[in-house]
């Protein structure tokens, strides 16, 4: 129970700081955002890691593979399109 | 302490996501400020691999360069104008991934000693749940943007009891597992009626409401990454969902304002015009004035001050390139130009800049329709293109209109108005639009590219 709460006081938090944070991201960059924040969305991959590393079963370490397959598109493809188009942004 | 060590990893990895998403405050700071991001992602990945629980490496190998592969080839791949379609994929992807991730965990913890918590056991429905929801509606959203599926609203009498059921029925299941743990198949089972929800959800979202349920699904996968985080009780995991869901939700709202719709009417496909069409011929009949490229010339040749409208319609011409050399003629000249850009203009929030900006228009020209809306009296030539409802008058003037009270572009105080556009059809909203009609508007009917750069040439011929 002390666990969970924790985990909540920490869940409340981090979206009153997502909120404050992306709420000051001009409209010009809001495609990077929701790029970029896909890539940070691809963070599953350190549970996918520990599955298809710890290996309890095949079911699992299959499961754990598969996700580390889709969390890295995530995080390689998310970054790298982000910084493709953050870089055509251009002053004057 | 190695677990110690690992958990700072953690938090430090946390910090740097949370740095990254200030940094895009600015087109200034937001390369850095990316790499931060990718930075904090590779501190997280490297203190994973040293968990003691890992006993082999070769499937995370695997599974590593193979994503990384396709994630690269797709990132490098992909076309800007194609970028709606990109993001909607990656939501997918982080939906599916937090689904693997919660199933395993659930089938490992089996072995463990003990019974799952009743923390683990509901966020690992609730993490299936949402992110079945995530992956197999992105596929929709994807299908629908790419062109795959008709992009009209598809809905049953019904759908919004028949969705509601499906929650609930999922929600049942959920603590059906909570009460029975090792009875897995109720997990399947949730993804199972998640995977009819996925469909029966976006399926009815229209063509001109997909800024809204791509930022929506961005939200939801960052739900679903937070719900995992609650299962493997890992606090980055718990941050970084919380911070993509809530980006999401920011941008669903200012899509939401910006076409002044509710979610609801978004997401049940209500809302969109029926039976004005019919009125066109009496907003257009005799009052159109149509022009050649040669006569926009003589408009721009004495002109001071340009505003370009890009709609949707430039994005699908691919007319950026032209508009930003057309601009460039102009402003050698002398001339001040700059960009409205409306916030729902194109596929995705902030779809238009990022075209703009690959065609080299300098950032600080792309200005936002609150801050350019006061301009337009002094604006010598407006020159919409491909963009319809977004400057379309009756919002402010008809409140019986489907689009009354959308805050529009006041492009009609310009002095003189051009339109580009290939026909009279009219836009998402399927209603005429009197701007082509006023006094001070000039259509000008072409293709985007074709048409501006004959304006261009007619420019340099003079």
């Amino acid at each position: 129970m002390e666990i969970f709460v924790i985990a909540l006081t920490i869940l409340v938090l981090a979206n009153f700081l997502g909120f404050e944070v992306i709420s000051k991201v001009p409209p010009t960059l809001h495609t990077p955002l929701m790029s970029g924040s896909n890539a940070i969305s691809g963070i599953t991959i350190i549970g996918a890691i520990l599955s298809a590393g710890s290996q309890h079963t095949t079911l699992t370490a299959v499961l754990g593979t598969a996700a580390v397959v889709f969390a890295m598109i995530n995080v390689v493809g998310g970054f790298l399109v982000t910084h493709r188009m953050l870089r055509m942004f251009k002053r004057k | 302490m190695r677990e110690a060590i690992i958990n700072l990893a953690y938090i430090l990895a946390a910090t740097l996501f949370i740095l990254g998403l200030k940094g895009l405050s600015h087109p200034r700071t937001a390369v850095r400020a990316n790499l931060q991001g990718a930075l904090g992602m590779l501190i997280a990945i490297v203190a994973t691999l040293v968990d003691r629980h890992i006993v082999g490496f070769k499937l995370i190998l695997l599974g590593g360069v193979v994503g990384s592969g396709l994630g690269a080839a797709f990132a490098l791949r992909a076309k800007m104008t194609g970028m709606p379609q990109m993001v909607a994929l990656l939501n997918g992807f982080g939906g599916l991934a937090s689904v693997l991730v919660a199933g395993a965990a659930i089938h490992e913890a089996l072995h463990l000693p003990g019974d799952p918590s009743l923390q683990m056991t509901i966020a690992t429905g609730l993490s299936g749940l949402i992110g079945v929801v995530t992956w197999w509606g992105s596929l929709v959203a994807w299908a629908k943007l790419e062109g795959v599926m008709s992009e009209k609203s598809v809905a049953f009498p019904g759908q919004q009891v028949f969705n509601g059921l499906l929650l609930l029925a999922a929600l049942a299941l959920t603590a059906m597992l909570a009460h029975s743990p090792y009875d897995i198949e109720y997990y399947w089972l949730i993804c199972g009626i998640a995977t009819i929800l996925g469909f029966t959800l976006i399926l009815p979202v229209g063509g001109a409401d997909m800024p809204v349920v791509i930022a929506l699904l961005n939200s939801y996968s960052g739900m679903a990454g937070a719900a995992t985080g609650f299962v493997l009780n890992n606090y980055a995991l718990i941050i970084a969902g919380s911070l993509v869901g809530s980006s999401g939700i920011i941008l669903t709202n200012i899509m939401c304002k910006a076409m002044n719709r509710s979610l609801a009417n978004v997401m049940t496909g209500k809302g969109t015009a029926a039976g004005a069409a019919a009125r066109a011929e009496d907003v257009y009949a005799g009052r159109i004035k149509s022009v050649q490229a040669e006569e926009v010339a003589m408009i721009f040749d004495g002109a001071q001050y340009v505003v370009i409208v890009p709609g949707y319609g430039m994005a699908v011409a691919q007319a950026q390139h032209a508009v930003a050399q057309l601009a460039a003629f102009l402003e050698a000249r002398g001339c001040t130009v700059e960009y409205a850009i409306h916030p729902v203009a194109g596929r995705m929030p902030g779809h238009m800049n990022v075209l703009l900006a690959e065609a080299n228009v300098p950032y600080d020209k792309m200005k936002e329709m609150d801050e350019i809306n006061p301009s337009f009296a002094q604006v010598d030539v407006a020159l919409v293109i491909g963009a319809n409802d977004v400057v379309n008058p009756v919002a402010r003037t008809d409140p019986k209109s489907p689009i009354a009270g959308m805050p529009i572009l006041d492009v009609d105080k310009a002095k003189t108005v051009i339109v580009m556009k290939r026909s009279l059809s009219p836009g998402f909203a399927g209603i005429p639009n009197p701007l082509f009609a006023a006094d001070n508007t000039l259509m000008y009917f072409a293709d985007g590219k074709q048409g501006v750069l004959e304006i261009l040439n007619a420019l340099k011929q003079s």
